[in-house]
């Protein structure tokens, strides 16, 4: 058994917008990743929004097509023929947890549904006895079973969420921006529990979110993307600590930092203007239009993401 | 001690809901110096937000200011006609909003708002105030400004517009600049640019900014002193060192513990535990007490009276009412 569980090669996801006259052009939501995540890692997915990072979490999943690419789970390659088998070793939870739970099913509906759906239960019984044990699991009251989603608040509603992606014993999940909605007194439990929860079933994540310390605390690596690529892959700490890509260096210069005198004594690097649509991306080298370090040779070629050592990838030419 | 540019004394304001009352303001306290920037953080629902809005009197229609006094410079704002109120909106008092796509109004162009803004509180006309929206827009950092005057607010990325929202608030240099939450929606390398922005604002026209936010990382960068709000009380006050480094109230050494920093990057979070207020329910005692894990009987049945701490720091919770009696036993 190979340590890699997931592996995504050259992913690509476009889609068609329309552009006057019925010309359809690509819009490159995703262009061309590749990452792997470990048995039981977790691997950060960074950056800010519109870089795609939703996008690559949901085509891996294929809740999207993708264009081109391979996703390779378990020395597996996930396909449109397997996928709903698939689907039972790899699970998603999504950003929001009020729309993305059925209101007129009862929590115990809700979480049972994946259990339906891959026949995993033989009766109504041990569905009953799985689905308690899964409430609490994630710390919910088994006595709120037949309640509807509405009658909890965001840190409970999400606790749902994950207890139904974990419902199928899943080695793998897609956490898409899982606390950013939440409270910050709330986002901590949350956080907490993804981590024990990581310790007793050995699952992994791919971790997406924007908030760089919440990554930071949760990741073990941490991929930074911009406008459709990863341009930086690295050992969380590492990340942090000696970023190369000049992208990476700004965004964790521009985090605030909750507390004063760290935070006052920075030097920050502030980027100017905004990110350029994906729709008319720059060419070579995306970050090219805001970096500071800009040459000539970034305007022509994209670069490639190489290994700088110890596993520490960055696509930069100057760098 | 020169008299206080803004001063909110025991402010109380409830909004009157078919559920019943709610009291999403209760006895807040605090003063503004010109110049200074204070952070009122909390979470949702804490009634932060509402304390900014009691001060303009831009309340929702169900919403009232049912007790205290707002002072600017002396004077009392709950005595002023509404006519009054509209000059102080603007001139001496503005604020910028959370969305900056829902407070635009998306059927006019950005140089038609901006004008409105002018003509309505300065004696420019015509020609003189597009002359004066453009100097707006380039104090902002908005380049080509004759264009973007043309532009609605559609075609405008968040952060630009997050730009126009500020220019608008700055019309007429007022003396206090009111942000509620105004990065929330912004990405981080587009924060950093608007609290640049700010905080260069701030130094160059002399204004005092207020600050809502329930991100300390915001608050620890710019802030001079901070009040922490749970549940329509302050919990603690105090400069931003006091509170970071010194936090004498349960819930904002909770906070403090429960988020992500460069310190506890490989130890486990401690939450809060329980869940965020029903402020319909409010507890009899202490609005923090349900989820406190030091709360002791008192905090139960009797809410905590603010404490000196320090010159530079008062807190409401009877842990330091223990503490300083234990240390008197102890003499």
């Amino acid at each position: 058994m190979s340590e890699t569980l997931l592996e995504v090669r050259n992913l690509k996801q476009y889609f068609p917008v329309k552009a006057g006259f019925g010309k359809r052009i690509p819009l490159k939501a995703v262009d061309d990743i590749s990452l792997t995540v470990g048995r039981g890692e977790t691997l950060g997915l960074v950056g800010e929004s519109g870089c795609g990072k939703t996008t690559a979490g949901r085509s891996i999943l294929r809740l999207y097509e993708p264009t081109a690419g391979e996703v390779i789970f378990d020395g597996e390659p996930v396909t449109a023929k397997n996928i709903t088998h698939m689907r039972k070793r790899m699970q998603m939870v999504f950003q929001d947890p009020y729309s993305s739970l059925d209101p007129r099913m009862t929590v115990e509906d809700i979480i049972g549904e994946p259990l339906d759906v891959h026949h995993l239960c033989a009766g109504r019984g041990e569905r009953r006895e799985r689905v308690l044990e899964l409430m609490s699991f994630v710390g919910l009251n088994a006595e709120h079973a037949r309640r509807y989603a509405h009658e909890f608040s965001g840190g409970q509603r999400q606790r749902i969420g994950i207890a139904r992606a974990l419902a199928v014993d899943p080695q793998f999940i897609v956490c898409d921006e899982p606390v950013s909605a939440l409270d910050v007194s709330i986002q901590a439990q949350v956080i907490n529990m993804f981590e024990e929860l990581q310790e007793k079933l050995g699952v992994a994540y791919l971790f997406i979110a924007h908030d760089l310390l919440v990554v930071h605390h949760i990741s073990r690596r941490i991929a930074v993307m911009y406008l459709g690529k990863i341009v930086e892959i690295a050992d969380a700490d590492e990340l942090n600590e000696h970023p190369v890509h000049p992208y990476t260096e700004s965004l964790l210069s521009a985090v605030p930092i909750p507390d004063p005198d760290v935070t006052r004594a920075r030097k920050r690097i502030i980027l100017e203007g905004d990110v350029p649509s994906p729709l008319h991306r720059p060419s070579g080298c995306p970050f090219r239009t805001r970096c500071r370090c800009a040459v000539e040779q970034c305007a022509q070629e994209c670069p490639a993401l190489t290994d700088r050592g110890g596993g520490h990838q960055v696509a930069c030419w100057v760098r | 001690m020169s008299e206080k540019l803004l001063s909110v004394q025991d402010l109380h304001t409830s909004f009157f809901t078919d559920a019943g009352e709610v009291q999403a303001v209760n006895g807040v306290s605090f003063d503004l110096d010109p110049g200074e920037t204070l952070g009122i953080v909390g979470e949702s629902g804490s009634g932060k937000s509402v304390t900014a809005y009691s001060i303009l009197q831009i309340l929702a229609d169900t919403g009232r200011v049912v007790g205290g006094r707002i002072l600017y410079k002396g004077q009392d704002l709950s005595a002023w006609s509404e006519k009054q109120m509209q000059g102080f909106r603007g001139k001496n008092c503005s604020i910028i909003f959370q969305d900056p796509m829902t407070s635009l109004n998306p059927v006019f162009t950005i140089g038609n708002q901006l004008n409105e803004a002018v003509v309505l509180h300065t004696e420019r006309r015509g020609a003189e105030a597009d002359a004066r929206v453009r100097e707006l827009l380039e104090l902002v950092g908005i380049n080509e400004a004759e264009r973007r005057m043309r532009q609605y607010p559609f075609e405008l990325s968040g952060g630009m517009r997050q730009r126009i929202m500020i220019a608008m608030a700055l019309a007429c240099e007022p003396d206090i600049l009111i942000a509620d939450e105004p990065t929330t929606a912004l990405d981080v390398t587009i924060q950093a640019q608007i609290l640049e922005l700010i905080q260069s604002l701030q130094k160059k026209m002399g204004m005092a900014v207020i600050l809502v936010t329930h991100d300390l990382g915001v608050i620890a960068d710019l802030c001079d002193n901070i009040v922490v709000m749970y549940g329509g009380r302050i919990c603690e006050r105090g400069t931003a060192r006091e509170i970071f480094y010194n936090p004498k109230h349960e819930y904002t050494k909770g906070l403090l513990r429960s988020i992500p920093n460069v310190n506890n990057m490989k130890k486990k979070l401690e939450p809060i535990s329980g869940t965020p207020i029903n402020m319909l329910n409010l507890p009899r005692g202490c609005a923090f007490c349900p989820r406190c894990g030091a709360a002791m009987k008192i905090c139960l049945t009797q809410a905590p009276q603010e404490l000196v701490i320090n010159d530079e720091h008062k807190a409401a919770c009877w842990m330091n009412v223990k503490e300083a009696c234990e240390e008197v036993r102890a003499q």
